[in-house]
């Protein structure tokens, strides 16, 4: 390895190595639209099978809540692109709170959503732990849960590493900025982006249906 | 032999296991997969052993259940899945195209532990009672029958496609960034072209089985989920996810295989490939019309006839890119200075087996005649002759045609010469006779079967044993080049690929300055002799 050098020996030079971990984040983000995009297949088969139930389902699930959250979301989102902005510009310590109110709103994203399932275990809507619907819809109601329950599970694991990985680039970028930490911050940021559109499409896929077109 | 490589400069086992080498981590995966290959093997056997007579005296109806899901389970994602692109690729792709290393070392060194973490869970749960279900895992057996460890089973093959997803990510970055000054597109080696394509697959398809994954876990931890029949749930819905992973993933099994034989073809005839640009977007067309043909897998499941017409256009769509090839590969040889050493014989075997494998294929895409074949011997002659007679095939002979690149050491042509044909005749008679079963109509997965097709599976598990020894037989003359064998050149088959510019084996870094290229793969002399060392 040549001594000396600032940057792995794969590279050609500092700048080579930023755009090369920048396509490494998004080839990381096409995978995870596939694993999204599973489930979200399956979303529609069942939706097709049975409009109606995935219809009064809906109508169960807390838009109040749910629209606070996308709102809280659209926000941090807003704040990571600024924070990326303010880094560029060298205002590194605007940089960084900019981050802190990010990972602020995303906790809060995950609070409020933790209001909503315990709301949603008091009114026994969890399919294979406590789970009372009656009617002729309830298995379509059911199968609409198993999918609001599996996809926003996965979405705040999404959120959880995300807040993990602004806080530990807020916690270096305290202390120093360099232009590899200004990539890690730019792969990060469209993470954190990518995260925010998945929630975009849940969002409507799962609050919307029984409240649109009356 | 003072000068530093890779494999003398630390003999620390940290310097093994916290490599980011990907030269060390290509022999870490080389080292897990054969354990895995014999393990696979092992219960390969037990089942041919099982099937010398039409009754039960081996093992029972359940025992024989859990065999073949082992088999099956292993060979597919510990085995053939990251065979060529975890070994040879890790180790080549860098050498190939002039760079240091792969993009992200430590992330490479991450997609062995995933491995290993996956592989040892699925070993466990084998080692602990095994799994019964068949490598599909197809609900609602899976979810609401089985009683074995399906949930075990389920996250070692969950935790080892995130191995391929990083290994995937790897080489798309490194391929489209890392390339050598002067390496454009369309002077790359087509093995890159293909393991390029195989990428695109792992980091597109292997997402899909994730989430399925999950989701069938969700249903038999809770009992209750979205494949459950009881709620309205369908059963289907989970083949349909399940296929648009694997069959992508037969195209990750043999795409990579079909990239080691253009090498192969072109450096024992001395010649360029020929038609180079649609060999390449062959492997591409291969790739994005894999992710069309997942209902093939269904035809009897009850899918509407619009859709398995569909999904039948489409497989035999995929024949095309697939004959391009192998038209291409003869066209290569035609007029070439061939020469037949055991990398070549591994290539030509391939080329014929694959070509069985590839015609049995559309056999079973014609709606009519796979109602008739469907979970018979057909099917498992079929994709035994594309995954064993191609993709085995073609990293054997990619493995000894690397080997002295990667050891440093020359094996024993004769022994070399022996084990493949040994292997193209072992194989041919194993599974042969399994077309012959499969058209009279012997199912698949049952140990009893009528007195009348005893003839035929005694002759496959005949030659199953050849095969078995024959596999065998690397083991010990690789085994023994690794210590006595004699010192390779940098260039042993005097080949142009970059790879060959550098010595044997290649130092840490691969080069000592940054080569540059100016010219297509392909460039072959005509002279097969390599040029001296230390002229």
């Amino acid at each position: 390895m040549p001594e000396g050098r600032a940057f792995a020996p794969q590279f050609a030079s500092a700048r080579h190595r930023d755009e090369t971990a920048e396509l490494g984040m998004w080839v990381f983000i096409a995978t995870e639209i596939l694993l999204f995009g599973g489930l979200v297949l399956g979303y529609f088969v069942y939706r097709h099978a049975y409009p109606d139930a995935f219809v009064a389902a809906s109508k169960r699930t807390d838009i109040l809540i749910g629209t606070a959250n996308t709102a809280v979301l659209l926000t941090s989102s807003f704040l990571v692109a600024c924070a990326v902005n303010a880094l560029q510009t060298n205002a590194r310590v605007v940089c960084v709170a900019l981050l802190a109110g990010a990972i602020a709103l995303g906790s809060l994203f995950i609070g409020l959503k933790a209001i909503e399932y315990a709301n949603e275990y008091r009114e026994r809507l969890i399919p294979g732990v406590d789970f009372a619907f009656g009617g002729s819809l309830a298995n379509g109601v059911q199968l609409f849960f198993v999918f609001y329950f599996v996809a926003t599970l996965l979405h705040a694991l999404h959120m959880l590493i995300g807040i993990g990985v602004l806080g530990a680039l807020a916690l270096l970028l305290r202390k120093s900025s360099n232009t590899r930490r200004r990539t890690a911050l730019h792969s990060a940021a469209l993470y954190w982006h990518f995260v925010d559109v998945v929630w975009i499409f849940l969002f409507a896929l799962i609050y919307l249906p029984g409240r649109s077109g009356g | 032999m003072s000068e530093a490589d890779y494999l003398n400069c630390s003999y620390t086992l940290r310097s093994w296991f916290f490599t980011t080498d990907h030269k060390r981590i290509a022999i870490l995966f080389f080292a897990s997969l054969t354990a895995f290959f014999f393990i696979g093997g092992a219960a390969a056997t037990l089942i041919r052993i099982e099937l010398a007579t039409p009754q039960a005296d081996l093992v029972s109806s359940d025992g024989y259940n859990r065999l073949f899901t082992m088999h099956g389970v292993i060979m597919v994602w510990f085995f053939l899945i990251p065979s060529i692109p975890n070994t040879l690729g890790n180790f080549i792709v860098p050498l190939m195209i002039g760079a240091r290393d792969l993009a992200f070392p430590r992330l490479n060194l991450a997609s062995w532990y995933l491995f290993m973490l996956g592989g040892c869970v699925t070993l466990f749960a084998i080692f602990a009672g095994g799994i019964d279900t068949g490598w599909t895992f197809y609900t609602p057996f899976s979810t609401l029958y089985s009683n074995s460890y399906v949930l075990v089973a389920v996250s070692g093959v969950f935790i080892v496609g995130f191995s391929s997803i990083l290994t995937g990510l790897n080489f798309i970055v490194t391929i489209h960034r890392l390339r050598a000054p002067g390496l454009t597109w369309n002077r790359l080696p087509l093995f890159i072209w293909s393991l390029y394509a195989t990428s695109v697959i792992l980091v597109l398809a292997t997402p899909v089985l994730a989430v399925t994954l999950v989701l069938l876990a969700a249903e038999r931890l809770l009992g209750v989920g979205i494949f459950d029949p009881r709620i309205g749930g369908d059963p289907l819905l989970f083949q349909h996810l399940f296929w648009f992973y694997s069959h992508p993933a037969v195209y990750i099994m043999i795409l990579p295989g079909m990239g080691v034989i253009n090498e192969l073809i072109s450096c024992f005839s001395r010649k360029e490939v020929f038609g180079y640009k649609f060999v390449a977007w062959a492997s591409l067309a291969i790739a994005a019309l894999g992710f069309l043909v997942w209902g093939h897998h269904m035809f009897v499941s009850g899918q509407s006839l619009l859709a398995s017409l569909v999904f039948s256009f489409m497989s035999f769509m995929v024949a095309v890119p697939s004959a391009i090839k192998v038209f291409n590969w003869t066209a290569t040889l035609h007029k070439g200075s061939i020469r037949f050493d055991a990398p070549m014989l591994y290539a030509l075997g391939f080329i014929g087996l694959f070509t069985v494998g590839g015609l049995t294929g559309l056999f079973l895409a014609c709606l009519a005649y796979d109602v008739h074949a469907t979970d018979t011997y057909f099917v498992v002659a079929h994709f035994h002759y594309i995954m064993v007679g191609g993709m085995v095939t073609a990293y054997f002979g990619g493995l000894h045609y690397w080997w002295p690149k990667i050891t440093g050491r020359l094996y024993s042509e004769g022994w070399a010469r022996a084990a493949a044909i040994l292997i193209f005749f072992g194989f041919n008679l194993t599974f042969f006779p399994q077309f012959v079963l499969g058209a009279e109509g012997m199912p698949r997965r049952y140990h009893v079967y009528p007195p009348e097709f005893q003839v035929w599976n005694v002759l496959s598990s005949g030659g199953a044993t050849i095969l078995a020894a024959a596999y065998l037989l690397p083991l010990f003359y690789l085994g023994y080049s690794l210590f006595f064998g004699a010192r390779a050149p940098a260039n042993p088959w005097n080949a142009p690929g970059l790879e060959w510019q550098t010595t044997s084996p290649p130092p840490e870094f691969n080069f000592v300055t940054q080569p540059v290229v100016t010219r297509g793969p392909y460039q072959y002399s005509a002279d097969f002799e390599p040029e001296p060392q230390n002229a």
